[in-house]
């Protein structure tokens, strides 16, 4: 790779967008860069299926409006990944399936419509875990993503989290400057805190969901993930905005918030919430928050004490109703209409739904299936679902409370660094754990965000989060940013693959 | 509360997924693992509280009464519709015989 390559898969997406703009570099150049570097990282995984042309043409288009002294957009010539669970165009999309192998839509997502619109290009469809479910990116059809850190000194294949765990790969590796993700109950801020980068939610609503291939739709919700705060509030600004095709679309303005971006806190209040100090939490973590508390206070800002009380009962409530709405998702997955058909020899409709179904989900999917339909069957919706509907409210009435208190909360975003890949794979549940101080949020439809806070004593990246009010995401990604001004994070990984 | 390999059975053929003996004593012990974790939620008091229904309050809209007025979810699109079908015969999709 020629040097000049190399020095552009270190930029990011304002870096980018600005040196297209004033002409240090064609988009088509930064393009040919990327794709090279997509092309020489397959041990990663991070991709299911790489589009270089798709990036070169997006380029082409951005430097030929450049020399037409066109505007550009506001992610002009940044060539990004696609998170494999947005419909595009032509090109294969698959929620990481056997299922929906090989289908491809004739339609657009609205937020990949959106970001090709502001002048991004696509690199590829990112890996992913199976339909959104998992924090680990183990349970793809199409294998692990590796995550780019080992631990010093070992060659143990790391976790890059999940489900956004190709997105989350792909940035810290440095073979895209941004991808998109998608959070249900954490899988943008896990796998971001997991490979020292961004990662935001934005409030439930801000992003359409059209396009998205569902799992828990009062929950799934599109955000940015980059290596800097800057990054995201301008990729969040191309991805947001209302859309009639989504019931649940806010219909608001997108706000400007990368010209908004303000890292001086002064009369504002932090809250530190005291049910996130959970038991098996690592101590490199604990300190980082107290380091959190330091530089926030440091850009002014107040910090308080808080309670969420309801913070234990977030995560089974979330195992309840994130299944349920996805028992429901799936099954559209038929054999009929799109995707994998397994009819056995002489089969009715009945026994091919069932085969195409048990050929086409993995272990994780048909897990969440089977719970979902349990807990909606008769004589058991009141007992498990409603009652966790209820205590979804509880969840989002403390957060209300707490904010009469305080304009946004820091908290750590897992409750330890990455792991290897295979170490959690024997018990469902200690898997679902890692998202305890993420899911809370997302119960609520809060914006949130993880930003890197430090590295810990084996060299792994920790992150922290800031939780904000419904619609403010600019007060979150101010906080995101004085965390980022004083955590000077610059660690990368070193190269291996 | 605990289900038993034959609910597993029931469950999973509700669910129409296929499975085999196997799958099913895999499955049996580990979604009792989960349902014994979410009983915690039964000693929250949610007396006089509400289940959420939106988490952002929105209200429905209504979109004007005109047909195909959002051309990506309108009619006239038969093709489309079919393109990804693993069986389209004569424009329409194609299944096992149903009826005898």
């Amino acid at each position: 790779m020629p040097e000049t390559a190399n020095d552009l898969t270190n930029l990011g997406v304002k870096e980018i967008r600005d040196g297209v703009a004033g002409g240090d570099f064609t988009a088509r150049e930064v393009a040919e860069s990327f794709n090279a570097a997509v092309a020489a990282a397959a041990e990663l995984n991070a991709f299911i299926v790489t589009t270089p042309d798709h990036a070169l043409a997006a380029a082409d288009a951005v430097d030929a409006k450049r020399a037409k002294g066109e505007d550009l957009g506001k992610m002009g010539g940044v060539p990004i990944g696609m998170k494999d669970l947005f419909a595009t165009h032509g090109v294969q999309t698959t929620a990481a399936s056997h299922i929906l192998e090989g289908f491809k839509p004739q339609y657009e997502s609205t937020v990949s419509q959106n970001l090709w619109d502001a002048g991004a290009g696509m690199l590829g469809k990112l890996n992913l875990d199976q339909f959104a479910m998992g924090s680990s990116n183990e349970t793809s059809y199409f294998g692990n993503v590796n995550s780019p850190w080992k631990k010093d000194g070992t060659n143990t294949a790391m976790s890059p989290g999940g489900s956004s765990g190709g997105s989350s790969s792909a940035v810290a590796a440095r073979i895209a400057p941004a991808a998109t993700g998608t959070d249900t109950g954490g899988s943008i801020r896990q796998p971001a805190a997991f490979t020292g980068i961004c990662g935001i939610k934005p409030t439930y609503g801000r992003c359409s969901r059209w396009g998205v291939v569902a799992f828990a739709s009062s929950l799934d919700q599109a955000g940015p993930m980059a290596r800097s705060v800057e990054d995201c509030a301008i990729m969040l600004e191309a991805m947001a905005g209302f859309d009639p095709k989504d019931a649940t679309s806010l219909q608001m303005d997108v706000p400007n918030w990368e010209a908004a971006l303000d890292a001086d806190l002064k009369g504002k209040k932090i809250g530190i919430p005291k049910e996130y100090r959970m038991d098996g939490t690592d101590q490199a973590i604990l300190y980082s928050w107290e380091q959190g508390k330091a530089w926030l206070r440091d850009a002014g800002a107040e910090i308080v004490d808080i309670s969420l009380p309801h913070t234990k009962y977030a995560l089974p409530a979330y195992y309840i109703i994130a299944p349920a709405e996805a028992s429901s998702n799936l099954a559209r997955y038929d054999g009929v209409r799109y995707g994998l058909r397994d009819l056995p020899e002489g089969a009715g409709l009945q026994d091919m739904y069932a085969a195409t179904r048990a050929a086409g989900f993995g272990d994780e999917v048909k897990r969440r299936v089977l719970i979902g339909t349990y807990v909606l069957s008769a004589g058991f919706y009141d007992a498990y679902y409603t009652q966790a509907q209820k205590i979804r409210t509880l969840v989002a009435q403390d957060f209300e409370k707490a904010f009469g208190q305080c304009d946004a909360i820091l908290a750590p975003t897992t409750p330890t660094a990455s792991f290897p890949l295979g170490s959690l794979n024997e018990d469902p549940l200690t898997m679902y754990l890692n998202d305890v101080f993420a899911v809370p949020a997302s119960l609520a439809g809060l914006p949130a965000m993880s930003v890197p806070a430090t590295i810990n004593e084996d060299g792994l990246p920790l992150g922290l989060q800031i939780v904000g009010k419904p619609f403010d995401e600019q007060g979150v990604l101010n906080a995101g940013l004085a965390i980022q001004q004083r955590a000077g994070f610059e660690a990368k990984p070193d190269k291996w693959w | 509360m605990s289900v038993t390999r034959e609910e597993v059975a029931k469950i999973a053929s509700l669910a129409r997924i296929r499975m085999e003996d196997a799958e099913l004593d895999r499955m049996v012990p580990e979604l009792n693992n989960i349902l014994d974790w979410v009983e915690q939620l039964g000693e929250v008091d949610t007396s006089g509280v509400e289940p959420m229904t939106a988490v952002i309050p929105n209200t429905l809209r209504l979109r004007d009464d005109v047909v195909d007025a959002i051309p990506e979810t309108s009619g006239g699109r038969r093709d489309d519709v079919l393109a990804n079908a693993p069986a389209a015969e004569h424009g329409f999709f194609g299944v096992p015989k149903v009826i005898e």
